[in-house]
């Protein structure tokens, strides 16, 4: 057993440890006496723009439109689809056919029947057309076969095995045909007050204040949901959200809208839940990435000394404050499916780093000091880590003679640097990877996703054509184990080159008062109905 | 004031409003042209956002918003939709721009005019207060005061007046502008926006409180020595009537010159207020919709403002010349 290797388990038996302490704390969410009754106060960080998962991703939309209009399947905890709209799904042996078993006896919000012409419909204008996913997720679907109202089958040029990791109510949302066939989309009335068949109904959005959803008295899991209602208050502020928690005026605060810095304050399980595996789905990486097309970041000897520069662990710690993990590769541990720990890791020595880069020819000069570099990242509406990110990189790299210029514009001005002029050497943020590679990580590395002006592509311009062949290959491969061992290469590969430096999988929080309870816990739990979720009563 | 007055104000006021026109029309061609100059657009914003996005979708998109036009014909239609009192289409909210700002302006006149009333009342006190016990211990203690609430950042003063009085003792809610779970109406309704007005409010009066309180303590120490009050002293008017007649009324002057010009920058002021009690508010309206470069909305947020501003500015200098008949509303 090599250092490396024996490192490598210290670190997994760490990371052990902390998902013993997730899972303990989170089991506090769960409960088996429903309660009645009662309004939840939740909050979210962003009041969203619209309320249409099917044509915008935006986090917000769908941590609100989730508990209105619905997806075909929900995940559990372990990322496995679990039946919503859908009671049953096959695969076909060779993978190029997808059937479902719709639910049946269930109802739009406005009365009309649900059934297998609404999921074509969403699927060939919405998902296909218009979802920023859509072209990557359903482009292999040639065909829509609807034999009976409560049947969709789908025809596909290729196997597509990462649909099933991707179709809840936020990858893939089902829209009643009865109210966009025929309309724009796009500006549809209805993205701002929806119609779904979910457990809550739409009632009102007074902008900049609040939405206010209803319980939906038919909906089909009979006895659901608990609740009477959900009011979503939208507060900018993040230390007014802490007085408001505290103060009994919200219930549930998702999407880490708390300062990390915060969560010692609720640590009373008395009085407080802090559930650790409600973003589990999304599988985000906090990332430092290059820009491959500029000296001296075209170098990967340069890149590899970087990463010994970096000591995650310490960032982790500091930048974090342990509410994450050490992202090892591009795919994260939490998509148990495909992660691989066994490839090239960059564990933190500053003399190797030193070295590397005296052999790529950058050597220090009198005042020790190699190159200089700039370092950009979503400054103002970007998370407070992202800022912290920058800064412990600046003076990490200062250890290795690169000095680092940080700038952190606004978050559109960022995207153009970044992703239009690529007039920028480092940038850091973070990325959801979801929960399958394909969808998710492909289109960071892939060399036709390089596409100027398109934010969230290919953005570090690096291209390898053998990367490229294997990444193509696992898309479309429908025998699990090949597809393990291709996305395994890919990851070897992607570590050894790295255009970007994968640093932290920062663990999506949501903080709730110890009232709130619900029957089962979700991966997918940003994005959960809620139907099933209940506030006890004051003590 | 009297009724020969009104002819005068009458032609002040369609000469001032045939004035206005052109500015606001240079405000507008001003707006569009300084905005063109922020780096990415509404559709790199909304991508960015999704996280994902194709190039046809973000072209489709731009056509759509009648972005992929020179900007001289977008200069041009949104002129034209300018005098046409159109404000346009927020793309990113999916809403009328109208619609938009006429949704926020109650809160946000109401927020303004009660930090307004916070601020000239209390500054008036104090700046009266101090004048007349000038340099004695009361006005040590103002002065102290005053110079404090003028240096303390609003949003961090709001943040500790959330944390003592929602988090601490309870009193008053944190934010928003009613209590979103009760159904209010009529007193009840009243009496719930009062309670949450007050912590925005007096916060956000504390920095022009200060401004007040100065202006009209010099303003009063000044006419304390001028001929006219020797004059009423020597009539033997009382010292109430000669410091709320004679001296405050001459140190209401340079207070309306200054609260003309700070109603036009209450509206950016504002903003920090709005987001720390989550107030529904203008100023919170334009903030976020600069990083989004939502800049229909931002256009027509910017207008409003600089009608309303003007409209005021107009209205004060009409108020000097009933608070000073030594001025006369001028051709």
């Amino acid at each position: 057993m090599s250092v490396q290797t024996l490192l490598h388990a210290v670190s997994n038996l760490g990371a052990a440890f902390l998902i013993a302490g997730f899972s303990t704390a989170n089991a506090q969410t769960v409960g088996d006496t429903p309660v009645y009754g009662g309004i939840l106060n939740i909050t979210v960080p962003t009041e969203p723009v619209g309320l249409n998962s099917g044509i915008n991703t935006t986090m917000f939309i769908g941590e609100v439109s989730s508990k209105i209009v619905e997806g075909l399947v929900a995940f559990d905890v372990n990322l496995n689809p679990v039946p919503a709209l859908a009671t049953k799904w096959e695969v076909s042996p060779d993978g190029l056919t997808l059937s479902f078993d719709l639910r049946q006896g269930v109802k739009w919000h406005d009365g009309k029947d649900f059934t297998a012409a609404d999921v074509e419909f969403t699927l060939k204008e919405v998902w296909q057309k218009l979802h920023p996913f859509g072209k990557s997720a359903f482009g292999n679907v040639t065909k829509v076969d609807t034999p009976n109202p409560h049947k969709v089958i789908l025809h596909l040029s290729a196997p597509a095995p990462y649909i099933l990791n991707y179709i809840n109510t936020y990858g893939a949302q089902v829209l009643p045909r009865h109210i966009y066939e025929g309309t724009d989309i796009v500006n549809n009335p209805y993205n701002t007050k929806p119609v779904g068949t979910g457990p809550f109904v739409f009632k009102e959005w007074v902008k900049g204040s609040h939405i206010r959803l209803e319980k939906n008295p038919n909906y089909w899991q009979k006895g659901q949901p608990f609740l009477d209602g959900i009011v979503f208050k939208f507060i900018p502020d993040s230390a007014a959200r802490i007085v408001a928690l505290k103060a009994g005026e919200l219930d549930v605060v998702l999407g880490s809208a708390l300062p990390v810095t915060s969560l010692q304050q609720f640590e009373d399980k008395s009085k407080y839940s802090i559930n650790l595996i409600d973003g589990n789905y999304l599988a985000t990486i906090a990332f430092l990435q290059f820009n491959v097309r500029n000296k001296p970041l075209s170098d990967v000897r340069v890149r590899q000394a970087i990463a010994h520069a970096i000591n995650k662990q310490t960032l982790l710690k500091l930048v974090y404050l342990g509410y994450g993990k050490v992202a090892t590769g591009p795919v994260p541990s939490s998509v148990s499916k495909y992660y691989s720990a066994d490839t090239r890791q960059y564990a933190p020595d500053l003399e190797r780093a030193a070295q590397l880069l005296d052999e790529a020819g950058y050597k220090t000069d009198k005042s020790g000091k190699r190159f200089k570099l700039r370092l950009i990242h979503d400054g103002a509406g970007g998370s407070p880590q992202n800022i912290r990110t920058a800064e412990f990189t600046k003076q990490a790299l200062s250890k290795i003679g690169v000095e680092v210029e940080l700038q952190g514009p606004d978050f559109a001005t960022f995207l153009r640097y970044v992703f239009t002029e690529q007039d920028y050497d480092m940038m850091n943020s973070s990325m959801h990877r979801l929960p399958d590679p394909t969808l998710g990580v492909q289109r960071i590395f892939w060399t036709q996703n390089i596409r100027k002006g398109v934010p969230w592509t290919n953005g570090s311009g690096y291209s390898n054509p053998k990367l490229d062949a294997i990444m193509e290959q696992a898309a479309a491969e429908p025998d699990e184990v090949r597809r393990k061992a291709l996305i395994k290469d890919w990851q070897q590969i992607v570590q050894e080159d790295v255009p970007l430096l994968e640093l932290v999988e920062p663990v999506w929080y949501t903080v709730s008062t110890a009232r709130f309870k619900k029957l089962a816990l979700q991966a997918d739990g940003l994005f959960a109905s809620y139907a099933d979720a209940w506030l006890e009563p004051k003590k | 004031m009297s009724s020969s007055h009104f002819p005068t104000v009458l032609k002040f006021l369609r000469r001032r409003l045939w004035l206005a026109v052109p500015v606001i029309a240079g405000i507008a061609i001003l707006n569009f042209l300084i905005l063109q100059l922020a780096p990415g657009d509404v559709v790199d914003v909304l991508a960015g956002e999704a996280g994902a996005a194709t190039p046809e979708y973000m072209a489709q998109l731009r056509t759509e918003f009648g972005l992929d036009r020179p900007i001289y014909v977008q200069l041009v239609f949104y002129l034209k939709s300018v005098f046409t009192l159109d404000l346009g289409f927020s793309f990113r909210q999916n809403m009328p721009v109208l619609t938009l700002i006429l949704d926020r302006l109650p809160a946000t006149l109401l927020l303004m005019l009660t930090a307004m009333g916070i601020a000239l009342v209390a500054g008036l006190a104090l700046g009266v207060i101090s004048s007349l016990y000038v340099h004695r211990w009361a006005d040590r203690l103002i002065a102290v005061f005053v110079l404090i609430t003028y240096a303390l950042p609003t949003f961090w003063l709001g943040l500790m007046a959330i944390v003592l009085f929602s988090g601490r003792l309870g009193w008053l809610p944190s934010g928003n502008m009613t209590d979103i779970s009760a159904d209010y109406t009529g007193l009840t309704y009243a009496w719930d926006v009062t309670r949450h007005a007050i912590l925005p409010a007096a916060t956000l009066a504390t920095f022009y409180l200060a401004v007040y309180a100065k202006l009209v303590r010099t303003a009063m120490l000044e006419s304390y020595g001028a001929d006219f009050i020797r004059t009423a002293r020597a009539k033997g008017a009382t010292e109430t009537r000669i410091t709320l007649f004679h001296a405050l009324r001459n140190a209401l002057l340079p207070l309306l010159t200054m609260l003309g010009l700070q109603v036009s920058s209450i509206l950016s002021g504002a903003v920090l207020v709005e987001s720390v009690f989550s107030w529904p508010g203008l100023g919170r309206l334009a903030f976020e919709s600069i990083l989004a470069r939502d800049l229909n909305l931002l256009l027509g947020i910017l207008l409003f403002s600089s009608v309303v501003v003007t409209l005021i500015n107009i209205c004060v200098d009409a108020v000097y010349a009933f608070l000073d008949p030594r001025i006369e509303l001028q051709h």
